[in-house]
């Protein structure tokens, strides 16, 4: 009748149903294989000798391996050190945006209080301005404070909040929690702080969990905060690192092979963060899509 | 006037939950909003105190400085060129990944995946793939007869090469139409069989109307994302050549953080603000006529 293709699945079997089935693989699978052709091909470079990396044409499976370039790549600025910094202003942030942004949302979805669904609005609102947009005052702020060239303007402002993007999708979360469960700590004496500490936060790990996840994600490949706050070399994000190394080295000596082994090596946490933690990480993507 | 006890006290208590938030959003964005909307008036170098100019950045801005309606333009054009993309090719493949077929969860995951990664890492790779003679782009092309051409070398490649680079992660959008699409009821399908639709009526009947609010949020996401593209621009092209990748956001950088010009940089980031409360407001507005709300979960 049509060729269109569209969600067939309540259809009975057919011949013309198999070959359907046989095209959309085909499409399916040239397109995977189109997607993964970026990972591959740097990879792949990552793991040449810097000629072979220039070489037309390409090799796709390098020989021989040059294992050692990960580890020159690395060293060749100190991303120990960028690495540390780097985990230092996550958890520090991490920290801070579970607890304000959990009391943030507990208080946005379990307690009754004048103008409530008005500021919740306003919250939702403020996800829409680019930070951007405020960065200049704020720059200024900590200028002011003293703390450019610091960590704090990085970390500091996540104990504010936590973002809206968190505070919503740890609200979605807690609506789901039965009031009944609140009523009855009520009963016995609970105030609300300890519902929200005692029945609340522990109900709520796998929220936290997505909202952890997008933390890290969010400022491990954060590069505007660290470009404009840090200035000193020896205080550089894993991030900057890379930005630097590639500016110099794509320069210097076009070592693109090196530079493709770092830029790797920091793909990699979130890639394995993803293969491990994936149902957090699609709900939360989920919540804050389909939910809004 | 008796004022209720109990209700003030959980009025204070609510406030306290969420003061975090409010503390952190007058100083982070409301203070800084209308911080900005005085030092756009002002000259404002950060080492002496800003002086009053009055409208005098706004008027140099649009009248006698080319590089704002360049920047306007790059990102109008990225903007134009990768959203509509974006919105198209993560439904058609969340429509793909829709399939009751075999091995679908591992396809789902390799399409999601570039939408994984971001940032520095990912920019470095895509400069190295758009390279004209190494890059794998041209060699492929060049495969297929193709003499490909210089991507970020040349001033009419460099958007298209970078509009390219964004619809690698469109797994993330697609992620969120998979969501929506398993979301809707197979009753409406079964109606719509009943009353003799075939599939392209039940698509346009029941699939897009109730997808709707699932495209308006990507699309609304998508223009902002769009219009703060930094990281792409910095590291692969620096805004060139010729100022052809001159993103808003780049040439606000380069202004405040470059130059220290913080109020001629402020005078920028409003008419950013502006002009994303416009866009903001005319997509609201349009969405009445074609998003659709099931009554109960209507916003």
């Amino acid at each position: 009748m049509e060729s269109i293709k569209v969600p067939s699945f309540w259809e009975r079997k057919s011949t013309k149903e198999i070959i359907t089935k046989i095209i959309l693989y085909i499409i399916i699978l040239a397109g995977a294989f189109i997607f993964m052709i970026p990972f591959f091909w740097m990879l792949s470079t990552a793991l040449k000798g810097q000629e072979e990396a220039f070489q037309i044409p390409p090799q796709w499976i390098p020989n021989p391996v040059h294992w050692e370039n990960f580890s020159i790549g690395w060293n060749t600025l100190p991303f120990w050190l960028y690495l540390k910094n780097t985990v230092i202003i996550i958890a520090l942030s991490l920290v801070g945006q579970l607890l304000s942004a959990s009391l943030v949302a507990f208080g946005f979805s379990r307690l009754q209080f004048t103008g409530r669904d008005i500021l919740f609005f306003i919250m939702l609102s403020t996800m829409m301005i680019p930070y951007q947009v405020t960065m200049i005052p704020t720059y200024i702020l900590f200028r002011y404070l003293g703390w450019i060239d610091t960590f704090k303007p990085l970390i500091v402002p996540n104990y504010l909040g936590g973002g809206a993007f968190s505070i919503f999708l740890l609200r979605q979360f807690f609506l789901t929690i039965p009031l009944e469960m609140d009523d009855a700590a009520r009963i016995d004496g609970c105030s609300n702080f300890n519902i929200y500490l005692r029945i609340i936060l522990p109900l709520a790990k796998p929220a936290l969990g997505t909202v952890a996840i997008f933390s890290f994600m969010g400022h491990w490949n954060d590069f505007m905060g660290p470009l404009i706050y840090i200035n000193s070399m020896d205080k550089r994000t894993v991030a900057l690192g890379l930005a630097a190394f590639q500016a110099e080295t794509a320069f210097r000596s076009s070592a693109w092979n090196l530079i493709m082994a770092v830029a790797f090596l920091l793909m990699l946490p979130c890639l394995i963060i993803f293969f491990f933690a994936q149902r957090q990480f699609i709900q939360g993507v989920v919540i804050t899509g389909v939910k809004g | 006037m008796r004022i209720n006890k109990k209700k003030l006290l959980s009025n204070i208590e609510g406030y306290l939950f969420i003061s975090p938030w409010l503390l952190g959003v007058l100083i982070f964005t409301v203070g800084p909003i209308i911080a900005s909307l005085y030092l756009s008036l002002t000259n404002y170098d950060i080492i002496n105190p800003p002086s009053f100019i009055g409208f005098s950045n706004f008027k140099v801005l649009f009248f006698e400085d080319p590089l704002f309606w360049q920047a306007l333009k790059v990102t109008t054009l990225y903007t134009l060129g990768s959203v509509p993309l974006q919105l198209i090719f993560g439904f058609l493949i969340a429509l793909l990944m829709n399939q009751k077929l075999k091995g679908m969860s591992v396809f789902r995951t390799i399409y999601y995946l570039p939408a994984v990664v971001s940032g520095v890492a990912v920019s470095v790779l895509w400069k190295w793939i758009f390279m004209p003679d190494v890059g794998i782009i041209n060699i492929l092309l060049s495969k297929i007869g193709i003499n490909g051409p210089r991507w970020l070398g040349d001033p009419a490649w460099v958007l298209p090469a970078l509009i390219i680079m964004s619809l690698w992660g469109v797994g993330g959008g697609m992620v969120i139409y998979l969501a929506g699409l398993q979301g809707i009821p197979t009753e409406l399908y079964e109606a719509a069989e009943l009353d003799g639709a075939g599939k392209w009526a039940k698509f346009r009947a029941v699939t897009i109307p109730m997808m709707s609010p699932v495209i308006f949020f990507n699309l609304i996401m998508g223009v902002i994302g769009s219009f703060q593209t930094f990281t792409q621009a910095y590291i692969m092209t620096s805004g060139g050549p010729q100022n052809a990748s001159l993103f808003y956001i780049l040439y606000l950088y380069q202004r405040a953080f470059q130059e220290l010009r913080m109020g001629y940089a402020s005078a920028l980031a409003w008419v950013l603000f502006l002009i994303i409360l416009v866009c903001t407001v005319i997509i609201f507005k349009t969405s009445a006529s074609w998003v659709y709300y099931e009554g109960s979960r209507g916003r």
